[in-house]
């Protein structure tokens, strides 16, 4: 079986990392009720509304 | 092989899933919302609202058919006796499924799926919001063109004023070229047009003394 002949190094190691990012999701909006920034077709987990009227009392979102 | 076998098998043989939607599908029915992740939910509401339409019927033949599935008695007379009177109104859709984001530890979506007529919240909301509205597109038309006369008369009486520079005429003609443009009825459009003919007058009237130099540089 084929192996490894080196160690990566540090360098080829991260620099194979720097493609590792974190995308910010495109479908994002603001609460209707307390405009904090929620995701589309979420319940607000600051307020408990969804599209504007109250769905969730805060206490079982939490 | 599985040919049209369409539904979420949630990793699990048919015993175990049949379980485990009776018992969801018992907490459900005895706390009236419970929090699950939306998978899990979207498979309940398949199961159980069938069950919930089948207690439309009280009788016995109904009332077994229905425990043959929930196994529990509680359940079973909770959503005749409590539940079923609720809903005799609504042709299915008993259930709502609201999504909460994801768990923390890994990261699964999850939601809380409940019985439609048991949330206050939502239930007074709908009331509140039930005036009627027209989605017909025509209907703000009139209106639209009557703004446009009533902005020009305005402009008029701030024109009247006699400190009157060319520059302002200058805008004004950009002006009575943009209305011009605007989709409009005919009458509105002479309207704009005579008007801003008698302002120009105006302005041409009382000009000349205070500036002549400029004008003659325009010319």
């Amino acid at each position: 079986m084929a192996h490894p002949k080196r160690k990566t190094s540090k360098q080829r190691r991260n620099k194979r990392r720097t493609h590792y990012k974190a995308t910010v999701p495109t479908t994002i909006a603001t609460c209707q009720n307390c405009g904090a920034t929620v995701l589309y077709h979420r319940v607000c987990p600051e307020c408990g509304y969804y599209r504007g009227k109250l769905a969730i009392e805060k206490e079982v979102t939490a | 092989m599985r040919h049209r076998k369409r539904f979420n098998h949630l990793s699990r043989k048919s015993a175990h899933r049949k379980a485990l939607f009776a018992n969801m599908a018992a907490s459900l029915i005895l706390n009236k919302r419970i929090r699950t992740t939306t998978a899990k939910a979207k498979a309940l509401r398949m199961f159980i609202e069938p069950l919930i339409t089948k207690s439309k019927k009280d009788s016995t033949h109904s009332r077994r058919v229905v425990f043959s599935y929930i196994r529990n008695k509680y359940a079973v007379t909770e959503l005749f006796r409590e539940i079923s009177p609720k809903i005799t109104e609504r042709p299915g859709g008993y259930t709502r499924i609201l999504k909460t984001g994801n768990r923390l530890g890994d990261n699964a979506d999850m939601c809380i799926i409940e019985l439609v007529d048991y949330n206050e919240n939502m239930l007074a909301a709908k009331t509140e919001t039930k005036a009627k509205t027209t989605r017909r597109r025509r209907v703000g038309k009139k209106k639209s063109t009557e703004p446009v006369t009533e902005t020009l008369t305005a402009d008029v009486s701030v024109d009247e004023i006699p400190e009157v520079s060319d520059e302002t005429r200058d805008e004004e003609k950009t002006d009575t070229v943009a209305t011009s443009e605007e989709p409009g009825t005919g009458i509105v459009e002479d309207e704009i047009k005579e008007s801003a003919e008698e302002v120009k007058e105006e302005i041409e009237e009382t000009d000349p003394t205070p500036e002549p130099p400029k004008k003659s540089d325009k010319k």
